[in-house]
């Protein structure tokens, strides 16, 4: 980590006259704007852009990258976000000039790879899913939700079922399935879990009745936990005229060891930037494709893909399709780093993802149990989740150790979720980092947990060793600055 | 098996298998229900070696038709336009393209930095206070505008001039659906939004009113006469916009807008077949705790050190769960940083220079086009792109000019049955005069 206390805004890095770049000569006759732009068009306040030099603005975006942790750069066991290694042949893969630079209204016959790569993707994930169809048209996680929700709505409006307003989810689940639940119309009902961590069968049993519409469900669930009695779940929610609609979250604890469709799940959204290794970017972008078991097909967005005498093209006399979710084919350059990936991996290497996966995060939770609060001592699937509730009797709260970990050079777990357990951390190693680094991790935090009591304000005060301390949300959220302004 | 991506060995597994306490990996997976339990090998294909990949990916690749081979006069929402090399350099670097959401403020300064100039940056082309850390792409951020419209409005109409992009639309459609909105679309008249029809339409339970400038014709919209009527019926003005006309034309936030949205794929983003691009979302400074997605904000950390964190996240699903302004929650940070740095590498001059070579080339190229007795339609004052009416189909035309490398323009009778045989042209910075020259003689000799 660079050193340095403060790096300047770009901003403040402008002197006029300074450029990073320049065009040709304009070659054709000029034209006088200020005369041909009508007065209301023409612009007068310039927008203030910066003016850097070409090294200047390769100086500022390195410095500014190396305030920032990457997989590349160490460790990131968050949970539930798949934190795995986004291979660089993907990203070589991604950039040739055939998938880089083709638009997307060109005429079919001009991006006939193209097609094909979608439509081998799609074969593929119908594959890992057990489901019947795919659409990549989803441009991430929350916006295939979104996407499945409104298909088991138009499913149910086609059989004259308009009463179904109800989404049910799990207490533990992802904040974005209620608000998917609510933007598709639908208003959200929970469920709660059990001693257990799993959904508590009777409690479901009690909130199914005729208005349900769906039941969301990732599985295995947040806690990192396999949903055991998912059979009898699909049939309450079946037998009530409900759909199964499988989070995808949590995809790379399971590939090649059990399917969401072989479970009764009649709706599957994947993140192809978590399983599927697109990189998350900084928060974005990522993929979102669902999938579908037979009689949800008519709804599926439009266009679809379709495959006829050997050649690809989109159909899009689909009267009874929710419409489109997203312009276009849905986020192309990622789906081209997941089909990739999964070429380079093969159905042998996909299973094998997932055991190690698994094996990964219960020999985690094994080397952490004893310092720690395990809530749950089942065996664990990609992910599991500890609590600091007796390091919190000692003054000392999870978020200071996620902070004290920072000192150490590693992205924390994530905190503080799922919001149904005290004080937790959650944590996913996933299956591309060594057992080296695993220890070395476990090494860490169970100095921690000792520092805590010890000497719990080295702990409480931590981060030391990054470029910025703790800093104020408060005032942040307070008195929003949400731009550079000039002083 | 061996793997280059996993780096468990049998060893390692031996001895990790001890610490848990299990023989084998396959206990671990005993909580699976014996039923439901995959069998077999997945029908996914078959593992490829890295050399094995490469070529086949080639091959994929190299069926496509692409713009840098041949020369594109295709716009409609997706341009071809210069890329500064610096560009992918600053992605490629993996402490960006690796990381997560910056949840982390500490060790993510570098991210939360690069976002809050970013929104800076759109707050200065579009003339809004406030701009978020972006969309998944123009066309949803449209529709979240309108969602969002509804909300602030407490009223279900939302209006949009059919000049908006058609699959934007479409999409609006779909999300308007979800929360029970309607959605009227408004004629166009000679390439802009019919005033009259659209003055008739709003009323008082009008949300929003979405105008696109320029618009899919590539005209400019009367927006102050719009926003007039827009505002004495106490709706919501939304505008559309492509960020690097911003950089000539006078922004909507000078003109009244409440709610500036677009796709700054025009900036450093190859088209890529459609996505991802980098939508952004900028309004007026009442609408700040309503705005969807992700917002970077400056504070202090303890010793009074200037820093960057994500705020006014009470906004946001992963705290107001079912009481979310939306549901989003990855967005396009990655594509936003290739914006920023493309915008930085332009800068204020190239920026303008950029934009106001597009308006003349386009300009010129529909000159050509006249001169080689092409019909044009539509006289008002005009962006990037401009509307010519052929004699025959515009597919047959696209392929006699595919033969000679060049990809013609959009086919309007997909979307416009009254416009068939018109197509769509964009001019962009990347189009020489000897290309423009040599489609104006294509597309005349067609005639």
């Amino acid at each position: 980590m660079n050193t340095t206390k403060d790096q300047a805004l770009i901003f403040e890095l402008s002197e006029p006259g300074r450029i990073s770049y320049s065009l040709p000569e304009l070659d054709v006759p000029d034209v006088d704007l200020d005369e041909w732009l009508p007065e209301e068009f023409n612009r007068k306040n310039e927008p203030e852009l910066p003016e850097v030099s070409e090294l200047q603005l390769m100086r500022h975006y390195t410095a500014l990258s190396k305030r920032n942790h990457g997989v590349d750069s160490g460790f990131y066991p968050l949970g539930s976000c798949t934190m795995k290694y986004n291979p660089k042949i993907n990203e070589d893969v991604a950039r040739y000039p055939g998938f880089a630079f083709i638009h997307p209204l060109q005429e079919e016959e001009t991006v006939q790879g193209a097609l094909e790569m979608m439509y081998n993707l799609q074969q593929n994930l119908v594959a890992v899913t057990g489901m019947d169809e795919v659409t990549l048209q989803p441009a991430a996680g929350a916006h295939g939700e979104w996407t499945g929700l409104m298909m088991i709505r138009a499913y149910h409006e086609a059989n004259g079922d308009y009463n179904r307003t109800k989404v049910i989810v799990p207490d533990s689940a992802h904040g974005t399935n209620p608000a998917s639940a609510t933007v598709a119309g639908f208003e959200a009902v929970t469920v709660k879990s059990n001693e257990k961590g799993i959904v508590d069968l009777e409690d479901l049993k009690r909130v199914v009745d005729g208005d349900t519409a769906a039941l969301m469900l990732t599985n295995p669930n947040t806690l990192g936990l396999f949903e055991e009695q998912i059979i009898e779940m699909a049939e309450i929610i079946h037998n009530a005229g409900g759909k199964l609609y499988y989070d995808g979250a949590n995809m790379n604890a399971i590939m090649g060891a059990a399917r969401p469709g072989d479970m009764g799940f009649d709706v599957v959204h994947l993140n192809l930037h978590k399983t599927f290794t697109g990189p998350h970017g900084g928060g974005g972008p990522g993929s979102g494709p669902v999938g579908v078991k037979a009689d949800l097909i008519p709804y599926l967005p439009k266009p679809v893909l379709v495959k006829e005498d050997g050649a690809y093209r989109f159909e899009y006399d689909r009267p009874q399709s929710i419409g489109r979710v997203k312009p276009y084919y849905g986020n192309f350059g990622i789906n081209v780093r997941a089909y990739t990936y999964i070429r380079t991996m093969g159905p042998e290497g996909l299973k094998q993802v997932s055991e190690n996966a698994v094996l990964n995060a219960n020999y985690m939770m094994r080397r952490l149990q004893d310092a720690f609060v395990l809530p749950y001592k089942q065996h664990c699937k990609h992910e599991f989740v500890i609590s600091g509730k007796n390091q919190k009797k000692l003054g000392v709260r999870t978020l200071d150790m996620a902070k004290r970990l920072l000192d150490f050079g590693y992205h924390p777990p994530t905190i503080y979720f799922p919001i149904n357990v005290e004080e937790c951390m959650m944590i996913e190693p996933t299956e591309t980092e060594s057992k080296e680094t695993l220890d070395e991790f476990c090494d860490r935090l169970l100095q921690i947990a000792k520092e805590v009591e010890d000497n719990p304000e080295i702990v409480q005060e931590a981060p030391h060793t990054t470029v910025i301390g703790r800093l104020d949300e408060t005032t942040a959220a307070r008195k929003p600055i949400l731009r550079y302004q000039k002083a | 098996m061996k793997h280059r991506y996993l780096p468990t060995t049998d060893q390692d597994r031996k001895e990790m298998l001890e610490t848990i306490g299990v023989e084998s990996v396959q206990e671990l997976f005993a909580d699976i229900p014996e039923a439901i339990r995959f069998k077999g090998e997945l029908n996914v294909e078959k593992q490829l070696f890295e050399p094995e990949l490469i070529r086949y990916m080639s091959k994929l690749a190299s069926k496509n038709a692409n713009t840098q081979e041949n020369v594109s006069f295709l716009g409609a929402g997706v341009y071809d336009h210069a890329i500064p090399s610096v560009v992918d350099h600053v992605i490629r670097r993996s402490e960006f393209y690796t990381a997560y959401t910056p949840y982390q403020p500490e060790i993510s300064q570098g991210e939360l930095q690069a976002i809050f100039e970013f929104q800076t940056m759109i707050s200065e082309l579009t003339g809004m206070e406030v701009a978020n850390s972006s969309m998944y792409d123009g066309p949803t951020a449209l529709a979240e505008a309108g969602l969002l419209s509804a909300g602030q409005t407490k009223k279900k109409k939302i209006i949009v001039s059919k000049a908006v992009h058609p699959e934007a639309r479409a999409v609006i459609d779909t999300y308007a659906r979800g929360q029970h909105l309607s959605v009227t679309e408004v004629d166009s008249l000679n390439g802009v939004t019919d005033l009259d029809k659209l003055k008739s339409e709003i009323d008082e339970d009008t949300a929003c009113v979405m105008i696109q400038y320029p618009n899919f014709f590539g005209q400019l919209e009367p927006l102050p006469e719009i926003e007039k009527l827009v505002h004495e019926q106490k709706a919501m003005f939304v505008v559309s916009s492509n960020p690097l006309a911003l950089g000539r034309l006078t922004p909507p936030g000078e003109m009244g807008a409440d709610i500036v949205v677009g796709d700054c794929q025009p900036f450093g983003i190859p088209a890529q077949f459609g996505g991802p691009h980098c939508g952004y979302f900028a309004v007026t400074k009442k609408l700040m705790r309503k705005v969807p997605g992700r917002l970077i904000g400056q504070t202090t950390d303890d010793e009074g050190q200037r820093g960057f964190v994500l705020t006014l996240q009470a906004r946001e699903q992963h705290i107001r769960r079912d009481k979310a302004t939306s549901n989003i929650c990855s967005n396009q940070a990655l594509n936003a940083l290739a914006s920023s740095v493309a915008m930085s590498a332009l800068g204020k001059e190239g920026v303008r220079n950029m934009a106001e070579q597009n308006i003349k080339k386009a300009h010129y190229a529909k000159a050509q086009l006249e001169k080689a007795g092409v019909e044009t339609v539509f006289d008002g004052v005009y962006f990037n792109e401009f509307v010519v009416k052929l004699n025959g189909s515009v597919k047959e035309l696209n392929r006699r000019l595919m033969k000679k490398g060049i990809i013609g323009g959009y086919d309007l009778g997909r979307d416009y049955p009254e416009l068939a045989n018109h197509m769509l042209i964009a001019v962009t910075e990347n189009r020489t005069k000897d290309e423009i020259d040599a489609f104006a003689e294509e597309v005349g000799g067609a005639q």
